[in-house]
């Protein structure tokens, strides 16, 4: 069942569609910096876009940094609040449940082949801005600069990189969830989708805000960006455990909740 | 014999409206069951019941001898279904949407894949339709593609929902020929319909849904029996009337009802009178009447209470 919706899924022409409008944006952007040579100055704008400049190897990080606001989660929640809303809406579902596959496995499968997209995404852009990265700017093999200003081996430079993909795919595996179990309580994907959406931008807005300072280390976009402390020269385990963890418990929760409602509901699509 | 469908008081209540209230149906094997109701009384809810996608409010449902929807897993690979209409990924041919379909539930070998989506292509006569996406087929197609997935399995069992939509005359005599083939073959079929007529030709069995009621549910020979009077043509009623005084029940044109259920001897009578007879025959009720004698107005109609 899982091949089936890796199969499905790929094998889609939106799937790739989206990401290849997700990677459009820092193309574009580095392009634009290569042609203007302006860069943000430290500290202002998409993180590590300020050090591109001078080292194209980091680009792989500025790009995820540009995308991880906004389109990334959108690509996300569009994918997850369809995985199962979608096929209820075709009318698919219900053949799929007689044919049958238990609801259980769907839902897995269904997980599975979300969790899969995330994955292919965020390195599908790492690896285009690492391309770009090496291309458009001077690149130096060796080494490069931390946050905190120090240097950092090549190899520190990749392990971290890496760590910092896994880190992305996690949080973004906290929208999936949302959308995911959206999309087991509606019949229309795109329901599901601005379901997940609405949940991201309320996050967003109240983070911004003093008055809800008490809830914030809960709510759900706080420690997106917290990849950026594994650049950090020593590492700033605080900000990356705690997301890490609050993402584990909203995934947990949110699927569990998917499951209930799922293997109880009367498919009448 | 054996029961292959049977529920018992079986309801469906959705807030204060009992979609299905409380039926037992009795579908046995080697039956072509033909399962009548109008739009709105409560097929689709039962047909859904019965695989387990909608969970009843209470009562049971036996499917090849496995309390549904428990034993969902182990009877329902044996079971075909199409249910409100064909669906597929319209960006895919239909032959990689049914393989996919195959692919999807257990104990589909794929070896065999291709064998198994061909065999099913070729028998709704879908088997040159080559890499053309659904999207792009027709109506027609697409109800073939439906039943292609519903035989992919071979089941014992076709649960079908009005499977002739959206099919030009040829199709449906064709589709009611694979399905009188397949029943020879010893498949059992449900077929769930609101065309009176699409089941009289078909099926053996009906059962009639009336406001989630199942108000009939008998033999097709049995409810279309003589009902013991003869229908007599005379271009004379009058005579025919006065001859056979109290035995006319019913007089309609130069169309009479005759009690006996002897035409030959109504005939004789007539005729040893001297009175001209054009037409003699014993008197049936068509399913139409059967059925609307069971039922009520149609549930479609919304009146203003009183």
């Amino acid at each position: 069942m899982i091949t089936v919706e890796l199969r499905k899924m790929f094998r889609r022409p939106r799937t790739w569609a989206t990401i290849a409008v997700l990677n459009a944006l820092p193309v574009l952007v580095a392009v634009l910096l290569v042609v203007t040579d302006l860069a943000p100055r430290p500290g202002e704008g998409p993180p590590f876009l300020s050090a591109v400049l001078r080292n194209g190897s980091l680009y792989p990080l500025a790009a995820l940094a540009i995308v991880l606001p906004l389109f990334l989660p959108i690509a996300v929640a569009v994918i997850s609040g369809d995985a199962v809303a979608g096929e209820a809406q075709a009318g698919t579902l219900r053949y799929l449940l007689a044919r049958p596959v238990g609801r259980t496995r769907l839902l897995v499968a269904k997980l599975v082949a979300v969790l899969a997209f995330v994955v292919v995404t965020v390195v599908v852009v790492a690896a285009v801005g690492y391309l770009v990265g090496t291309t458009l700017f001077d690149a130096q093999p060796i080494g490069g600069t931390s946050v905190s200003g120090t240097s950092l081996t090549s190899e520190q430079i990749t392990g971290r990189t890496v760590l910092a993909i896994g880190y992305v795919a996690v949080s973004m595996l906290g929208v999936a969830a949302f959308g995911l179990f959206f999309s087991t309580m509606t019949d229309s994907p795109l329901a599901a989708t601005m379901g997940a959406l609405a949940v991201l931008v309320t996050s967003s807005l109240l983070f911004t805000l003093d008055a809800a300072s008490p809830i914030a280390p809960y709510l759900p976009t706080r420690y997106w960006l917290a990849f950026v402390d594994l650049f950090r020269d020593p590492i700033q385990w605080r900000d990356l455990t705690r997301g890490l963890a609050l993402q584990g418990v909203y995934v947990g929760v949110l699927l569990a909740a998917a499951w209930a409602n799922f293997t109880t509901k009367d498919v009448t699509s | 014999m054996s029961a292959v469908i049977s529920t018992r008081g079986l309801v469906k209540r959705y807030g204060r409206v009992r979609a299905v209230d409380g039926i037992d149906l009795d579908v046995q094997q080697g039956d072509v069951y033909g399962f009548l109701g109008a739009n709105g009384s409560g097929k689709t809810t039962t047909v859904r019941m019965l695989l387990g996608l909608v969970l009843p409010t209470s009562g049971e449902v036996e499917l090849l001898g496995g309390r549904m929807p428990r034993a969902g897993r182990r009877v329902l690979p044996r079971v075909g279904a199409l249910i409100e209409g064909p669906a597929s990924y319209g960006h895919l041919s239909g032959r990689e949407n049914l393989r996919l379909l195959d692919a999807s539930g257990r104990g589909g070998p794929w070896r065999t894949r291709s064998a198994r989506v061909d065999a099913a292509l070729d028998q709704v006569g879908l088997g040159g339709a080559g890499r053309k996406p659904v999207k792009a087929y027709s109506l027609g197609m697409r109800q073939r593609l439906g039943l292609a997935g519903a035989l992919l399995r071979r089941p014992e069992l076709l649960v079908l929902d009005e499977p002739t939509n959206g099919l030009d005359p040829q199709g449906i005599s064709e589709i009611r020929e694979l399905l009188l083939d397949l029943h020879r073959g010893g498949t059992t079929i449900f077929l769930s319909s609101h065309l009176l007529a699409e089941v009289e030709q078909l099926c053996d069995r009906v059962g009639v849904l009336d406001r989630g009621r199942l108000v009939l549910q008998d033999r097709i020979p049995t409810l279309v029996a003589p009902t013991g009077s003869t229908v007599v043509h005379s271009p004379a009623p009058d005579r025919v009337r006065a001859l056979l005084d109290g035995r006319v029940t019913a007089v309609e044109g130069d169309r009479l009802v005759v009690r006996g259920e002897d035409p030959a001897e109504v005939n004789a009578l007539l005729v040893g009178a001297g009175i001209p007879v054009t037409g003699l025959a014993l008197d049936r009720p068509t399913l139409e009447q059967v059925v609307l004698a069971a039922a009520g107005t149609s549930p479609d109609r919304v009146e203003v209470p009183r």
